[in-house]
């Protein structure tokens, strides 16, 4: 059942991923975004991480890729036009060198990293809000707090580039 | 083999509650607004338009269903599905009543507990904005849009002091579960004030409700922040463009949205289906004695009738009242009907909230909602969680 669903999962996932950078319109690759960010979620519930799977679906389908949309649909970007002098060459070509490319890629990293133990599903139950922030307030009290600040920053950042300028 | 079985019988018997309260959510919102205004609301369909909801629903599914030429085919389509489907799907998450044995076989009143069942509620309401919002861009007309693109800063806005508020009863009630939220407001201080989140100690929840009440009118776009569907500027707002049964999905979801809120408000800060005061001081009595009463009145006005066939209608309600009152004191049902009998009433009565509420107070401006949002209601909340955090973490 657990492997059922991982592989219809991230088939979608993939599917999805593809579509993204496929698709002309921008609110239709936004979409496909989201398609992403939820299937991710799902495989994130499926490996134990109930409380991640959740801040997934918040944090990115709900809240960032809805503000994407928002701004996609504010300034009403229209399809991308067929930009003249694709070589339909160039398409033939492509496709198999980039599936040799990616063939090779993925030897050579599997080369050279260590065999890794394989992933069981079930196996991990410290995904529960109760342990996460456990881990997040005592192990890894530091880097939360830093990255929190830096989110800050950013935050701050974006505030006085988008200012108008007052005289 | 059993659990799939218990599993699909409950969420028959929830599917079935939920779609009818649904329809009937409507003719009693009809009413309520229309006694609001000093009119009478639907009459016409059944006594006093109780089959109203039936034919509203013939009504939908038989009208022509438009198809503009303009509109972006699939996402036109899909967004009433996304509406409906998020918003039904919210409901598996809320439980109705305590752990109960029907025919031998325990089973809790709700269809699953989550660890995370709070953080799914809010992760399916912030997925809800999409079906709004392409709605909106999908029917390819500039009321649609501007109704679309409201509602999304609208609802991004508002999730905010929502999830605010929502946080800090969860202070106090140390889970994410919804199950265990009612359990930790179970009791009751000096053996009469319920310890509800609202009246819990160290720091009383009531600021908490109402901001997560005023943000909750904001997330469901009722007025007065109906702002998407502004009928005086934008037309119909992101559905304009619909008609029949895909104009009937966004109005359920509407609805069902405002369900699963007004059970959220009750499970988190009403302590769901505890009773107002303990069973020592006759609470299990309250709902029989209500309905008695009801029956009484229908009886006294089945012999003083107002109109001809209130002769034999008021009667007929009052034996439907009195045989649930007799349900409700009869021990084998008892501890089924009593807590649901809360949690209902609870349910109803932010419903009603909701309900008098628009029919009280106008629409805002949209500055003004935004700045509603972002001046008052989010310093409020964050002060709110605050003033918690420090008061729970001293005592």
């Amino acid at each position: 059942m657990d492997v059922i669903l991982f592989l219809l999962f991230a088939a979608i996932a993939v599917a999805c991923g593809v579509n993204l950078v496929v698709q002309k319109h921008p609110i239709a690759s936004a979409l496909s975004l989201v398609g992403v960010m939820g299937s991710l979620a799902v495989l994130y519930l499926l490996l134990g991480a109930e409380f991640i799977a959740a801040a997934q679906v918040i944090v990115y389908a709900g809240a960032i890729m809805v503000l994407f949309l928002f701004v996609i649909m504010l300034l009403n970007a229209g399809g991308e036009p067929k930009t003249p002098g694709k070589s339909r060459m160039a398409g033939l070509l492509g496709i198999p060198l980039m599936a040799v490319l990616l063939g090779l890629l993925s030897y050579l990293v599997q080369r050279a990293l260590p065999k890794p133990a394989g992933v069981t599903f079930g196996a991990f139950t410290g995904g529960k809000p109760y342990d996460v922030g456990k881990a997040i307030f005592t192990e890894y009290m530091l880097p939360f707090e830093i990255t929190s600040v830096l989110i800050l920053i950013a935050i701050l950042g974006a505030i006085v580039l988008a200012r108008k300028e007052i005289d | 083999m059993n659990f799939y079985i218990v599993s699909l019988i409950k969420a028959a018997v929830v599917a079935g509650a939920l779609l009818t309260t649904l329809a009937y959510l409507q003719w009693i919102e009809r009413k309520v607004l229309a006694h609001v205004q000093l009119r009478l609301g639907p009459y016409r369909v059944g006594p006093h338009g109780l089959l109203q909801p039936l034919a509203d629903v013939i009504k939908l599914l038989t009208k022509e269903d438009l198809y503009p030429p303009y509109v972006s085919g699939f996402l036109y389509f899909f967004a009433p599905f996304l509406a409906i489907a998020l918003s039904l799907s919210a409901i598996a998450v809320i439980p109705f009543g305590p752990e109960i044995t029907v025919f031998g076989i325990r089973t809790h009143m709700q269809l699953t507990d989550l660890d995370v069942g709070l953080l799914y509620i809010l992760a399916i309401s912030s997925l809800g904005v999409y079906a709004v919002a392409l709605a909106g861009w999908a029917s390819n007309n500039k009321y649609s849009l501007l109704g679309g693109l409201r509602a999304s800063a609208q609802m991004i806005s508002y999730e905010l002091p929502m999830a605010l508020a929502l946080a800090a009863p969860l202070l106090l009630l140390n889970t994410l579960s919804l199950r265990g939220m009612v359990d930790g407001q179970a009791g009751y201080y000096l053996g009469i004030l319920p310890r509800w989140s609202i009246f819990q100690g160290p720091w009383p929840q009531i600021f908490g409700f109402v901001l997560f009440l005023i943000a909750g009118f904001a997330e469901t776009n009722r007025l007065p922040f109906d702002l998407p569907e502004a009928e005086s500027e934008l037309v119909a707002g992101f559905h304009t463009e619909y008609s029949s049964m895909k104009f009937a999905a966004f109005f359920m979801a509407e609805y069902c949205n405002m369900i699963t809120l007004t059970s959220v408000a009750a499970l988190l800060f009403l302590g769901g289906w505890h009773p107002l005061f303990p069973a020592a001081y006759g609470s299990d009595y309250v709902a029989p004695l209500l309905f008695a009463g009801g029956a009484v009145m229908c009886f006294y006005h089945g012999l003083n009738p107002a109109r001809r066939r209130d002769r034999y209608t008021l009667p007929v309600f009052g034996v439907v009242f009195l045989a649930v009152a007799a349900a409700l004191l009869f021990p084998p049902l008892k501890p089924v009907l009593i807590p649901l009998f809360w949690f209902a009433a609870k349910v109803l009565g932010l419903l009603f909230v909701f309900i008098w509420v628009r029919g009280t107070l106008p629409r805002f401006r949209y500055d003004q909602l935004m700045r509603f949002a972002w001046g008052v209601l989010f310093p409020v909340a964050m002060l709110n969680l605050l003033v918690t955090g420090v008061l729970v973490a001293l005592f």
